[in-house]
């Protein structure tokens, strides 16, 4: 490993690691950014659902909440329950944040915008973002809480019941596009909006003239698979199992305080980003506009600033689908565990291998004729 | 109705731990504690621990004056504050004889409906918000100050009421409350279809209390259980129809019953029960009569020896004061016997083998006011 790594330094073009290096702080930067300003938004949401302002007393409409709400988690006195394990305890927090971190760096947010372009993006992100489930369950069980440990053994039921049909989908979505390098994924995706994955599976005008039917007839219900799962594996409402507060008064989160607390906050905005950028890229079209063909080469050609907008589109579509993530939490009552679990093996996994099962039958059709 | 026992409840073999819901917990409202002894995720044993916020208002009834221990009714479940100093309020008159003006009898019946609302509807909100849903609340509370503004003008309070006296009310109502009631019935009914849309439909909540916590009618005989968790189990005893105090005869109203004897029975009853309260506001509102609010009462107040007991439906079921009286100005002993107490004590034999979220379920669904159970 050391020796790759050398020779990554040595051999790589000084742009590529200068790139680099100025991605993964841009990466750092936006998601602090996003996890401090996510909490606004859901807070200042959650004012308009229920009826209410919000924050507002710090700063213009509440925009100096985050930095008053860090400052004060920064503040506090870091302590661990008696005996607790020490170590554990503490690298679970740093274990929770740094995935999401690392999967950032895989994403395209525009044409060209990303930190490394990897054949293998996807698995990737898969991998490193199921991480988060294992830091979860060793801040739950080093924390020596009977409600904390409840939790863990509850995300772990969860996310693995989870898994499952989230990479079912993805890989009819690898089996159709034929690739696993995020940004060859978009680019598939060019020209309107009828070509993103969630429509092209149904009917694929890529071909030209009439088009043909598409690798996979369930695309829509694939995409809304993938969101349940992204909302069941960020533990986010209404999958929250892991802090569930009116049974568990705060699971996992149950023994930390101060900024302990806040990185595990924090991750979970960053891992809300991530499994909505990944939606975004998989489902519709990433930085694509879905304009038509004309204004998608525009988006190439223009250099700067036909990626800026190329960005832009990107970031209305994610922030779309948190924004949905943020109103579904503050709309729905919290599901009951073995339904969670019910669903994920009873329905989701079933139509997820079906779908699996019909991509690779439509995929073949034609060869063997 | 029958959730599947997926371990067998009291195995010896099984490894349990115990596990404090309370009294500091985010879902016991209050200072409940519950001793819960767990395998995994399942309840073993549930064993409430009332005590926490004891009072000692039937001793305080001992040492006071009948007027000076009218406030204390009012603290005891706080939510229906009207309802429980109407059974203290009776009982008194029942005993020393005292007559009612018809138009406080109204004024009664109005705001002993209003509060019934009102305690519906924080009970409602704060079931949601056991079940993780957060929204709910928030606008259970919106309709909630509506009712708390009305009460507020008449009473001079926003919660614990000491609006009733002996042989009247306090204080007579104005037309405008009177006009705040009837416009409040058709904007009530319309957030009812919309709490119909928004809440009772949702799938999530509907596998959160369909045939969750069973309770029999058997169940509840032998607890002695009442008000909405009675008649969610098909037995159809409303205090106001089967022993009519005040003047509730001479209103139209039905008794919402439902044969499921699960959660969502209680919850529709409870749901049912505030429509109902509002039909029987929008007869009093038409019929209030002119006249005198208070009837009259002797300057010392002394009640006959012997016992007298008076029961009223307040939300959470049937109250029941009653009071031994030797002859003096002070009760020799006031006894409430009180919905929440009751309805609690069914808790551990219905939470058996349950999941801790489903008992969660089955607490908010019996609406326990703390202060109530302990007194």
């Amino acid at each position: 490993m050391i020796e790759s790594i050398f020779k990554f330094f040595t051999t790589e073009p000084y742009w590529t690691l200068t790139r680099s290096i100025l991605y993964l702080v841009g990466i750092c930067i936006f998601v602090a950014a996003n996890a401090a300003y996510l909490v606004w938004v859901e807070r200042k949401g959650a004012g308009r659902f229920q009826r209410r302002p919000g924050p507002t007393e710090s700063g213009p409409w509440g925009l100096l909440q985050p930095p008053a709400d860090g400052i004060k988690l920064l503040a506090k006195q870091l302590m661990a329950p008696p005996g607790s394990d020490k170590i554990l305890f503490w690298a679970a927090p740093l274990m929770v944040i740094a995935p999401p971190l690392v999967c950032l760096a895989a994403i395209p947010f525009g044409n060209n915008v990303l930190a490394r372009d990897l054949n293998i993006g996807l698995l990737m992100v898969f991998s490193f973002g199921s991480i988060n489930v294992m830091a979860l369950m060793l801040g739950g069980w080093a924390s020596r809480n009977k409600y904390a440990i409840i939790s863990a053994a509850r995300v772990v039921s969860q996310n693995v019941a989870y898994e499952i049909p989230m990479l079912l989908v993805v890989i009819t979505i690898i089996m159709v596009t034929g690739t696993m390098n995020l940004q060859e994924i978009i680019v598939q995706q060019a020209g309107g909006f009828w070509n993103w994955n969630i429509l092209r599976g149904i009917w694929d005008f890529s071909g030209g003239g009439w088009g043909h039917i598409g690798g996979n007839l369930l695309a829509p219900v694939t995409f809304l698979i993938f969101y349940i799962c992204m909302l069941a594996e960020t533990n986010r409402a209404p999958f929250d199992m892991a802090e569930a507060e009116s049974e568990l008064v705060a699971g996992a989160f149950t023994e930390y305080g101060g900024m302990g607390f806040g990185v595990f906050f924090m991750a979970e905005y960053a891992n809300i980003v991530v499994g909505c950028a990944l939606a975004t890229i998989l489902f519709l079209g990433g930085w694509q506009s879905g304009l038509g063909s004309g204004f998608g080469t525009l988006l190439t050609s223009w250099g700067v600033i036909g990626t800026v907008i190329g960005v832009g589109f990107f970031f209305a579509k994610m922030y779309f689908l948190i924004f949905s993530v943020v109103w579904i939490r503050w709309t729905f009552p919290r599901t009951q565990f073995y339904g969670l679990l019910n669903l994920s093996w009873k329905i989701l996994i079933p139509i997820s291998l079906f779908t699996l099962l019909l991509t690779s039958v439509l995929l073949k059709l034609p060869r063997l004729f | 109705m029958n959730i599947p026992q997926l371990i067998p409840v009291g195995d010896p073999s099984a490894e349990t731990f115990t596990i404090n819901l309370g009294p500091q917990h985010p879902a016991t409202h209050g200072v409940l504690r519950v001793k819960l002894e767990m395998d995994g995720e399942f309840i073993v044993n549930a064993q409430p621990v009332p005590g926490y916020i004891h009072r000692m208002h039937e001793k305080m009834g001992e040492n006071r004056t009948y007027a000076q221990y009218l406030p204390n009714t009012s603290r005891i479940d706080y939510l229906s504050a009207m309802t429980y100093t109407h059974a203290f309020v009776g009982a008194v008159e029942k005993a020393a004889k005292i007559e009612v003006p018809l138009r406080a009898e109204y004024i009664r019946v109005i705001t002993s409906e209003l509060n019934r609302i009102s305690s519906h509807l924080v009970g409602w909100g704060a079931w949601i918000m056991d079940l993780g849903g957060f929204t709910p609340i928030l606008y259970a509370f919106d309709d909630r100050e509506k009712i708390l503004d009305l009460l507020e003008a008449i009473t001079g309070s926003r919660l614990t009421y000491c609006y009733y006296r002996f042989g009247g009310v306090c204080d007579d109502v104005d037309q405008t409350f009177i006009d705040g009631c009837k416009a409040f019935v058709p904007y009530m009914r319309e957030r009812m279809k919309m709490y119909k849309k928004l809440v009772t439909g949702n799938i999530i909540f509907r596998k959160r209390v369909e045939g969750i916590g069973p309770i029999s009618a058997e169940m509840c005989r032998k607890y002695g259980a009442c008000g909405p968790v009675l008649r969610g189990s098909g037995v159809n005893y409303d205090v106001r129809k089967a022993e009519p105090y005040s003047i509730y005869n001479q209103f139209d109203f039905d008794i919402p019953v439902y044969q499921e004897c699960d959660s969502l029975a209680r919850y529709l009853v409870r749901m049912d029960e505030i429509e109902q309260s509002l039909r029987i506001i929008e007869q009093a509102c038409a019929k209030i009569p002119e006249g005198p609010f208070q009837g009259k009462v002797p300057r010392i107040l002394k009640l006959p020896v012997g016992d007298t007991c008076f029961a009223t439906e307040c939300g959470r079921g049937r109250l029941l004061v009653r009071i031994t009286s030797d002859g003096k100005e002070e009760a020799y002993r006031i006894r409430l016997r009180t919905p929440c107490f009751t309805n609690l004590s069914l808790f551990e034999e219905a939470s058996q083998g349950m999941m801790l979220a489903d008992a969660i379920s089955l607490m908010a669904s019996l609406d326990l006011v703390i202060p109530d159970i302990d007194r």
